[in-house]
């Protein structure tokens, strides 16, 4: 690979904190997509997070899950998001990762899907329910082929020696989970979570990192970021677009008040 | 070829632990440290303190001469039925309760369907004086309305999963991010032999008891310890692993699967995993389980609440793949006749789960001189509002 990952692009030339919005793809209506990440993009939003819908996303709150099953019900699937995604690279220069469960790319096939990934210019991975020693074994080699980073996460009672291991196996960035729970359970940074968040900025980790799960204002952005790269918005962001009556004027809003600059 | 898990937590190409991040400290505190713990001289015998006085173990091998004579073979009963709470459920809720104490957890988390295992929970908690929490799905709270008032009399907070199909898949989520969200106090009980490594193995080891007393219950009977065929019907594959558990290496021993086919295999309304799965991950290990083109699991169905799963534990997808046991799929009309049949043959009401195990004697064809054990995984108290309306019994 030669050309640079976006993802590695963005953490060498930033100068302000990181913002990483999660969206659940068809989502709210099965067709806006594509107006949701442009949206995202005008706001000023730095990484794109797009969720691929599941019917039993267990690390997921309530929040995520119905915007899952609403995505579903109107017909949403692995390959209608490649469909939608075709042309994102012709308005979309931020880098996009895909966020969802396993067994759907299992079904689409690992190497088709990454292949698909890389064509329509997607950037790396998430998927919660691949564990670190699954990954090793049987899909690096094909996420790496066609340059696809993969995020792994770490949880408040991840130790010291594989907060390590997975430092070595990261490329891009850490998500580090700000408290053991599924998404959109709790709001907020509390004491605890900033000890922990800066002992493993203390770590000094080869791989830079976002923090996720419970951050979905202005205030927990700028906590969050104190202690890593920037932060990541899912719920709080997916609870907005749900309620939302002009789609992309309300995306940009909620970006830059999340990032302070209205 | 083994048929028990490797240290990879695999069954050939099934099993495995896919978990979230959230899960790992606690899925590897158990993995780490469950054959030890099961290993432990005080644990044995707790264990098994428990199953006999408590549970009322060794549960009877019961000849059944009626059905026996009806088929033109040696027909055996598993009698689990007799178990304490009324299934094989409490053999693993009373293991793994025992195993969450010397892990030093206080609470208990578990999924239920039909509820049985969600008794056996509720029931072991009660004993221990452990908190427990049971996810049951908010369809399955209306329709089985006698055992969710089992589990509050028994002191268990029973919780509405009230996401995805509202059913035993969902509720198996809600327990999960219940355990993501309390991750240092509680333990999950799953109730079979689903879910991430080490669970399968975990499960299967504490309903392993079955096949133990078959063997030496046969000795004493037959003068040989193991029978042609053992038949058990699999839902997530818990009471059938267990009765498979001393054969699986024994090469004259036939297993066999029955499966709920519901209203009929290809009628788009059943639950007959190996016919519809395909191989994917659900509940945190590879198996094979339902579902669509896409990847999105598949809401199964059965008349019987304890085997309406889109999936079964990796254990089953290779004993499936490796030709080492036959599935039958068997629907809900023909688990009904089979009903009807050991009621009034052996008077035996079995669980509508049972049912299907007992439904497939016709297709097995054993010989006179053959012996075939039949595990009766629960009885039918729980079913008696089904088999009322199915058979119009009040008419
Ligand atoms: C009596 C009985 N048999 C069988 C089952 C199916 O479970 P498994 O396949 O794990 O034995 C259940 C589940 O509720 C049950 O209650």
């Amino acid at each position: 690979m030669t050309k640079m990952n976006r993802i590695s692009a963005l953490f060498a030339s930033a100068t302000e904190p990181i913002l990483n919005v999660y969206t659940t793809a068809g989502y709210p209506h099965l067709e806006d997509t594509m107006t949701v990440l442009n949206a995202l993009q005008a706001g000023g939003v730095d990484i794109i997070e797009v969720g691929m819908p599941y019917s039993d996303p267990v690390a997921d709150g309530e929040t995520i899950q119905l915007s899952n099953q609403a995505a579903l019900e109107q017909g949403m699937s692995v390959a209608h998001l490649f469909e939608q995604l075709k042309d994102m690279r012709k308005s979309i220069t931020v880098p996009v990762l895909l966020m969802g469960y396993i067994n759907p790319v299992l079904q689409y096939g690992v190497e088709a899907f990454c292949a698909k990934c890389a064509e329509v210019g997607v950037d790396g991975l998430i998927l919660p329910d691949l564990p670190m020693v699954e990954y090793e074994a049987s899909y690096r080699e094909i996420f790496e082929k066609y340059g696809l980073f993969n995020i792994l996460l770490i949880t408040p009672q991840t130790n010291d020696e594989r907060i390590r291991h997975i430092d070595s196996v990261s490329k891009g960035f850490i998500y580090m989970v700000s408290s053991a729970s599924t998404t959109g359970a709790k709001t907020g940074i509390s004491a605890d979570q900033e000890v922990y968040f800066s002992r493993i900025a203390a770590m000094n980790l080869q791989n830079p990192r976002l923090i996720g799960f419970g951050i979905s204002d202005h205030d927990s952005f700028v906590k969050a970021s104190k202690n890593a790269s920037g932060a990541i918005i899912g719920s709080a962001f997916v609870k907005m677009i749900a309620q939302a009556k002009d789609l992309s004027a309300e995306i940009v809003a909620f970006v830059q008040s999340i990032k302070g600059k209205n | 070829m083994s048929f028990n898990v490797d240290e990879r937590g695999y069954y050939g190409n099934f099993g495995g632990a896919f978990i979230p991040e959230m899960l790992y400290p606690n899925v590897e505190e158990l993995r780490s440290r469950y054959l030890d713990i099961i290993a432990e001289p005080s644990f044995q015998e707790e264990f098994h303190a428990l199953l006999k006085d408590y549970v009322g173990r060794p549960t009877p091998l019961f000849k059944a001469d009626r059905l026996s004579a009806k088929y033109n073979t040696n027909i055996y009963l598993k009698r689990e039925d007799l178990c304490h709470t009324g299934a094989h459920k409490i053999n693993n809720t009373i293991g793994q309760i025992l195993v969450a104490k010397r892990l030093g957890k206080s609470k208990i988390v578990a999924e239920t369907g039909a509820g049985q295992h969600g008794v056996a929970t509720a029931t072991v908690c009660a004993l221990m004086g452990m908190e427990c929490i049971v996810y049951m799905g908010a369809i399955d709270i209306e329709r089985q309305a006698p055992n969710v008032a089992r589990m509050r009399m028994l002191g268990a907070q029973v919780m509405p999963a009230t996401s995805g199909s509202k059913t035993l898949k969902d509720a198996t989520n809600e327990a999960m991010r219940h355990w993501i969200n309390h991750p240092v106090d509680t333990h999950y009980i799953i109730g079979s032999v689903v879910g991430p490594h080490p669970y399968p193995d975990m499960v299967a080891r504490f309903q392993a008891v079955i096949s133990e007393e078959i063997r030496f219950q046969l000795q004493e009977k037959e003068g040989r310890d193991y029978p042609d065929y053992v038949i058990a019907c699999v839902g997530g594959g818990s009471n059938a692993a267990g009765a498979f558990y001393h054969f699986l290496d024994e090469p004259r021993t036939a297993l066999i699967a029955a499966e709920a086919a519901g209203l009929g295999v290809n009628s788009g309304h059943s639950a007959a995993t190996t016919f519809l799965g395909k191989p994917g991950v659900l509940h945190g290990s590879k198996s094979l389980s339902m579902q669509t083109e896409d990847g999105q699991v598949i809401e199964p169905y059965s008349i019987s609440a304890g085997l309406d799963y889109p999936g079964i534990g990796p254990m089953h997808a290779h004993l499936f793949e490796s030709g080492r046991a036959t599935f039958y799929g068997v629907t809900d009309e023909e688990a009904l006749v089979a009903a009807v049949e050991c009621s009034q043959l052996e008077g035996i009401i079995p669980a509508l789960e049972t049912a299907h195990a007992l439904a497939v004697f016709e297709r097995l064809q054993a010989k006179p001189n053959e012996i075939v054990v039949v595990n009766v995984s629960g009885r039918g108290d729980k079913d008696l509002a089904t088999y009322q309306n199915r058979l119009k019994l009040n008419d």
